[in-house]
């Protein structure tokens, strides 16, 4: 792990089980101060146990948990500095927003001049000054969603756990929360940590990311180092367009798959598959590459998605070309592709 | 929706046309009673009178009916204090159990009441099973005289009235998000302070609905005061029956049942009102 | 009224999911030891019933050997007898009635474009009002028409607060249902008649047997209704009556064999009841 910036939050081999179902299975995560650190997984991975165990909503079977060095792990979540923002929002339907947002600072027993100081400060910085005396019921989603990230960002946390604070929005505020979400973690200097299924919000907002499956951890880093260099065949799959082609690696380093030859430097021998993006193929002269007809064509705005039959995949193959280009396509067309060795990315062992 | 979606007040008429025949005229017929004067053979003698209204505001009645009152609203209390206790821990239960155990704790409350009743002269008796206990933990003065007493009353309407308010009860703290007891908890209040602001005041709706229902029933009860107060015990219940079977003035027991209905109509729209306002449903306040 | 939602409740299955319990809460300890006394309280003096039903001498006092002897002595009084078989009539018919009256009026209530408060009040009443108040205004109606009291004015009252019943029971479960799959026997070809028989009366009858089998219990424990509008003379006590007597005048041991007997009659429906309708739910 990088050591320039000493991790805030420091998971360390964290296992659960529920009976006989182990939900996280020894996973270790270092986060760091002030970054917007993304768990990413699909249902069932885990994610939320560990966000859980980190707000202290269930107790770690094995490991540790440390926030600026100190075992949290044992404390009660009232005792914990960190603060979690719920997928239900959990609004308190009896009080007003304002009473919402005072509540964690009377826990803190501050003097009232100081919790309605800071609460109006942030109310402020929320936009929801004018919703103060309103009650949960007479807001929109996206308000309260603010609300719900206003009573948690109040406390002033060292960490904001965030649990998929998105999932109720539609497409469009959703797209506009994640960036607000974003500015707002800057200017708050907070670090955040969000679960979410989705990658594509997870790519959008994460200054780096984990991903978890199973309840164990596949990959951490920046988006583009995962976007790029996928650790295995689920992540490449998992997050992003990926195409798969079985095949196997010969001596020398030669892959070699039905129509298709690649030399790759540093490959194994055995059975193995080679993974490319859309973005990464690149259209040929007919005659050289890998040969292919196209089987449907999906129209995207900026481009399109060629899907190719080829002989090397069962799968058409998918690629993205750009609409502004000159070339016309039409279903049944010949084509020819070029993989370039370089932008592939080769994962060992027979396809599951 | 199309099925008979064109007459739905068809269907609902059969039940309607009984209610009204058999509930509401009844209802009106005994309340119309309460103005006119009692014939001199016990019969109704139609001439118009305030007097038996005047005469439920008689110190003698009017105390009946505070009494009545107190000893329900003593009963009501208890009944919450026990209930809800039970119903949080129904609710805390794991979930496959928790409809096996609110099932049966509200059995009882369908069984003959008559029964349950005298279940608690069988307890309570002189020679009956508590004042046994007692003399067998080395008791030896005269057995405690716990039948035809207040205490005997009250235990008999909490007994009998104890499952509705669990129930009451449960099913406001079932549908309550635990989320919520989490947000308090995660923002920094202890179980008990989680407890006091946000789960009572969440849950008192089905307080409310619990607390109006065993006071309404206890208020205008007959049978409990009848069998466990031997008859020492006056309340309102007993004393419409009266009129109505041995006094023969069923003009003045119809003031009475008219006091009740009164009362529980008070008492239901104020429960229906608390809840509204209890769940932030009065919109527009602010917008 | 919002007392009315907790009524449903209380006549469908119970609210099948508790929230998942989460860790932090699990705290298993205290709430048993509730669950424990206040089981104990609910169920303690039932038991002791059911146990000297069997005692031999009868009394309270001592346990002095299992007998049957007052379930026999119970088999050989004709007023009882008499009193069960003017119950089960009356429950019967009383049951029939509002069964019928309680789901069409379910079934009108719920079809209809707005809710009407009036409708509303009406159904919740005679959940609600107190019963010596009920009991009495029929007294006073069947009088004033100079009806003679019987069985029948029995039934006629007890239709009342049945009809109630099992109209929210079977309210309680139109509300979960898909009226999509009626709009699909229609869509089908299935007419209107056609379509209540072969598809929204099988999906409602585990709630319509389980409102009949609550009115049945409600009607065979009702007291006091009963009382005011048997009449006069002996010919139409029903159980209820005849156990009030008993309990009055001079406890005999036959009480509580009687009352064992009853209870198990009705807690037996009432697991049917409940049973039919937690199928349903799934």
């Amino acid at each position: 792990m990088n050591a320039e910036t000493s991790p805030i939050l420091r998971i360390e081999s964290v296992a659960k089980s529920f009976g006989p179902v182990t939900a996280v299975d020894g996973v270790s995560i270092d986060v760091r101060e002030n970054e917007f650190f993304a768990l990413l997984g699909p249902s069932g991975c885990g994610k939320t146990t560990l966000l859980r165990m980190l707000a202290g909503f269930e107790t770690p079977n094995a490991g540790r948990i440390l926030l600026d060095g100190r075992d949290i792990s044992p404390l009660p979540p009232e005792k914990r500095p960190l603060n979690l923002m719920f997928q239900s929002y959990a609004l308190f339907p009896h009080m007003s927003v304002r009473q919402n947002l005072a509540y964690g600072l009377e826990m803190e027993r501050l003097e009232k001049a100081e919790i309605r100081r800071r609460v109006d400060e942030t109310l402020s910085t929320t936009d929801l000054t004018q919703f103060a005396d309103r009650k949960p019921d007479q807001l929109s989603g996206g308000q309260k969603q603010r609300v719900a990230l206003a009573r948690a960002l109040v406390k002033r946390p060292k960490v904001l756990l965030l649990d998929e604070p998105l999932g109720a929005l539609d497409k469009k505020l959703r797209e506009k929360m994640q960036l607000e979400l974003k500015r707002m973690q800057h200017e708050a200097g907070i670090t955040f940590v969000i679960v979410t299924h989705d990658q594509e919000e997870a790519l959008v907002m994460a200054d780096r990311m984990a991903i978890l499956k199973d309840g164990r951890l596949l990959q951490v880093g920046t988006p583009e180092a995962i976007y790029e260099r996928p650790a295995d065949r689920f992540v490449a799959n998992f997050i992003g367009v990926m195409n798969f082609i079985d095949g196997r690696v010969g001596e020398g380093g030669l892959f070699e798959a039905e129509g298709l030859r690649l030399a790759l430097a540093d490959a194994g021998p055995g059975p193995a598959t080679l993974a490319i993006r859309p973005e990464n193929v690149a259209l040929g002269a007919l005659g050289e590459g890998l040969a292919g007809t196209i089987a449907d064509i999906a129209y995207h705005g900026l481009d399109r998605v060629l899907h190719v039959k080829t002989a090397a995949s069962p799968v058409p193959l998918q690629i993205r070309v750009p609409v502004s280009g000159t070339a016309t396509h039409q279903v049944g067309d010949a084509l020819s592709l070029r993989i370039d060795p370089a932008r592939c990315r080769l994962f060992a062992g027979a396809a599951a | 929706m199309s099925f008979n979606a064109t007459r739905p007040n068809l269907l609902a008429a059969p039940g309607v046309a009984w209610l009204m025949a058999f509930m509401v005229v009844p209802c009106l017929l005994v309340l119309s009673y309460a103005f006119f004067q009692r014939g001199v053979w016990g019969g109704i003698d139609y001439t118009f009178t305030l007097e038996n209204f005047a005469r439920v505001a008689d110190p003698l009645y009017a105390r009946i009916f505070l009494n009545s009152a107190r000893i329900a609203l003593t009963t009501t209390v208890i009944a919450i204090l026990i209930a809800y206790p039970a119903a949080y821990a129904i609710s805390r239960a794991p979930r496959l159990r928790q409809p096996i155990l609110l099932f049966f704790a509200v059995l009882p409350f369908w069984s003959n009441y008559l029964i349950r009743t005298y279940a608690w002269i069988v307890l309570l008796n002189r020679e009956g099973l508590v004042n046994n206990l007692i003399r067998s933990l080395g008791y030896t003065g005269e057995p405690l005289s716990l039948l035809y007493t207040e205490g005997a009353v009250i235990t008999g309407l909490v007994y009998n009235y104890l499952p509705f308010v669990i129930l009451a009860i449960y099913s406001t703290l079932s549908r309550l998000n635990p989320e919520l007891m989490e947000a308090s908890r995660d923002l920094g209040a202890g179980p008990v302070r989680t407890f006091w602001r946000v789960t009572l005041p969440l849950t008192l709706p089905g307080v409310a609905a619990g607390g109006v229902f065993v006071f309404v029933l206890s208020i205008g009860n007959f049978v409990t005061p009848a069998l466990l107060g031997g008859g020492r015990f006056q309340m309102v219940g007993n004393l419409v029956y009266d009129q109505f079977l041995t006094a023969n003035d069923w003009p003045f027991g119809a003031a009475l049942g008219m006091a009740l209905i009164a009362t529980m109509i008070v008492l239901l729209f104020a429960q229906a009102r608390a809840t509204a306002h209890a769940s932030g449903e009065g919109r527009g306040e602010a917008a | 009224m919002s007392g009315q939602t907790t009524m449903g409740a209380m006549t469908a299955a119970p609210p099948a999911a508790g929230a998942t319990v989460p860790g932090v809460f699990r705290r298993r300890l205290p709430g048993r030891i509730v669950l424990l006394l206040v089981f104990g309280f609910l169920y303690l003096p039932i038991a002791v019933l059911v146990l000297l039903s069997f005692n031999d001498s009868g009394l309270p006092t001592s346990w002095s050997g299992f007998s049957t002897r007052w379930y026999v002595a119970l088999a050989g009084n004709g007023d009882i007898l008499r009193a069960a078989w003017n119950t089960l009539v009356v429950a019967v018919f009383a049951t029939l009635i509002s069964t019928v009256l309680g789901t069409l009026l379910a079934l009108g209530m719920e079809t209809r474009r707005r809710k009407s408060n009036g409708l509303e009040a009406l159904a919740f009443a005679p959940m609600v009002i107190p019963d010596i108040v009920l009991a009495v205004a029929l007294l006073s109606f069947f009088s004033r028409l100079n009806l003679t009291m019987g069985l029948h004015t029995i039934v006629i009252s007890h239709v009342v607060f049945d009809l109630a019943f099992v109209c929210s029971v079977v309210r309680a479960r139109l509300k979960n249902f898909d009226y999509s799959i009626v709009e699909a026997s229609r869509d089908l070809g299935a007419s209107g008649w056609t379509t209540f028989w072969r598809i929204t009366f099988p999906v409602l009858l585990p709630a319509i047997v389980a409102g009949a089998l609550l009115a049945f219990t409600l009607s065979v424990d009702e007291f006091i209704i009963a009382f005011f509008t048997a009449g006069a003379g002996r010919s139409s006590i029903t159980l209820p009556m005849q156990i009030y007597s008993m309990i009055r005048f001079g406890i005999t041991p036959e009480v509580n064999a009687l009352a064992t007997i009853v209870m198990g009659v009705s807690a037996t429906a009432l697991m049917i009841s409940q049973w039919l309708n937690k199928e349903q739910v799934r």
